[in-house]
């Protein structure tokens, strides 16, 4: 369980982030939604420590996060897997070294079992004999699915997503999303998802957290959002015309 | 001018940290050894040849006169390739050839997140990202170096073969002539500054990148000047205090 109290974030004069409390359970996908700039992919970095809050405490199962030192963090961080919004991908290595590396650096296994692990990981996202390829050789849906295998090479407790469909045609978009939601399911990991794409939201919504301007406007599930009368988050979420038409026949 | 180098102490300290696991590390290094000493061994010998082939012609051409003994030649050519145009000269190349692709590979990662995904995984960045480039450039251009004097003084030889202003014999006699070897260590210890110089100064702009392409480019172009500048100090420096 990950539960984040009161985070403000400000760079110089701007307040990016705006007493922003929440919790997010385990086997649950926790899907933080808002339009560009209202601070999502920042209370995101806030809540994995590449950005420290400025005011507020981010808590990993009563453990407090915020507190901690570099080496304090590297246990939690070693249950953490994080998919980045253009994969984060070694350019330097192959598919399978990318998958690998984290087993090299905090594992004791040989290299018979790291073999394993990661033809488990690729067997996984649907990327299996993909071993030696390079980054520069994989499309976008690909890149993100060996994203996803880096992200549980270690088995993680909790699971971070920024933005997994941005890019990817719709039927590569439900792909992942139903790949992460899996993965949520059978290893009941705590996963936070950044996104503003709503077939996500709707699709795998167990949670969610609406931000505008920085605030906290609304948290919910995927299926209170078509009742709620919260003004900026219909705004948000029927945008566009055929959302509207659709919720009208709801 | 404070904060930065403050910061850049502050990098240098995270990247000596005691590493997670010493092989991953120990492959790091290799690789980089590689990448900066053969990637670079081709340019090293060409510079060398040339500027060592170039010197002599012009110490020849300075020292016309029936009084100077020919043998001089050499003796000047060894002196000057080993006290300043292989560690100085090779030094400014390097800082192009390695000091730019280093700013530029950490940039890169840092722009495409990929620092990032380091940090969250718990890895101490700077330590696996700029410790193995430290290390590899202050072993490997003090080799890089030594094989730049030999080409140098080579270039000078041809040169008198070629030119035939300075007999060959003359210049082999010269080179053995009152040779002072404070210059070797005055050598040595400016390659191994440099060295460290060109890795940590463009590790640090790469690290501290921020933005996207355009910016990369930046700090490869800062890298680069900004260790020219300090091997231009450095030299200075050591020159001062060793001879």
């Amino acid at each position: 369980m990950i539960e984040i109290r009161n985070i403000y974030k400000t760079f110089g004069e701007n307040e990016v982030l705006k007493d922003i409390s929440a919790t997010f359970l385990p086997g649950k996908n926790s899907l933080i939604i808002g339009s560009s700039g209202s601070g999502k992919t920042t209370l995101l970095k806030c809540i994995v420590g590449l950005h420290e809050p400025t005011q507020g405490d981010v808590f990993y199962d009563k453990e407090n996060f915020t507190d901690m030192h570099f080496e304090g963090r590297v246990p939690i961080r070693k249950q953490i897997g994080m998919l980045f919004q253009n994969s984060a991908l070694f350019d330097s290595m192959t598919v399978e070294k990318n998958i690998k590396f984290p087993l090299d650096l905090f594992t004791d296994m040989t290299k018979a079992e790291k073999l394993d692990r990661v033809n488990f990981c690729l067997e996984k996202v649907n990327l299996k004999g993909t071993n030696k390829l390079f980054p520069s050789e994989l499309s976008g849906g690909m890149k993100k699915r060996v994203g996803i295998a880096r992200a549980i090479s270690m088995q993680p407790k909790y699971l971070f997503v920024d933005e997994p469909n941005s890019g990817l045609d719709p039927k590569t978009a439900i792909l992942i999303d139903d790949l992460i939601s899996e993965i949520t399911d059978e290893y009941q990991t705590t996963t936070v998802i950044v996104t503003h794409d709503m077939n996500s939201v709707m699709g795998i919504g167990d949670h969610v957290l609406f931000l505008h301007n920085g605030e906290k406007w609304w948290e919910g599930t995927n299926h209170e959002i078509a009742h709620t009368d919260n003004k900026p988050l219909n705004d948000f979420v029927f945008a566009s015309k055929f959302m509207r038409a659709a919720r009208a026949k709801l | 001018m404070f904060y930065s180098f403050g910061r850049y102490i502050l990098l240098l300290r995270l990247s000596f940290r005691k590493p997670e696991k010493f092989r991953v590390y120990w492959a790091e290094i290799m690789r980089e050894m590689v990448s900066q000493g053969i990637g670079s061994l081709g340019i090293i010998a060409i510079i060398s040849v040339f500027i060592g082939a170039v010197a002599a012609i012009q110490v020849a051409f300075q020292l016309v006169s029936p009084l100077i003994p020919k043998e001089i030649v050499g003796s000047i050519s060894r002196d000057s390739t080993i006290l300043e145009f292989s560690p100085t000269i090779s030094a400014l190349v390097l800082a192009g050839r390695i000091g730019s692709s280093i700013a530029s590979q950490i940039g890169t990662m840092r722009v495409t997140e990929q620092i990032d995904a380091l940090e969250i995984m718990g890895v101490n960045t700077p330590g696996y990202l700029i410790s193995p480039k430290i290390i590899a450039g202050i072993s490997m251009i003090p080799l890089l170096v030594i094989v730049s004097v030999v080409l140098g003084l080579s270039g000078g030889y041809l040169a008198c073969l070629v030119s035939r202003d300075i007999a060959p014999t003359d210049f082999i006699t010269g080179l053995q002539d009152t040779f002072n070897p404070v210059i070797v260590t005055v050598c040595a210890v400016k390659s191994v500054v440099f060295g460290f110089i060109i890795t940590s100064v463009c590790a640090y702009f790469g690290f501290y990148t921020s933005g996207g392409a355009l910016e990369v480019g930046q700090s490869a172009t800062k890298g680069v000047v900004y260790s020219c500048i300090w091997i231009l100090f450095g030299d200075l420096v050591i020159s001062s205090l060793l001879l």
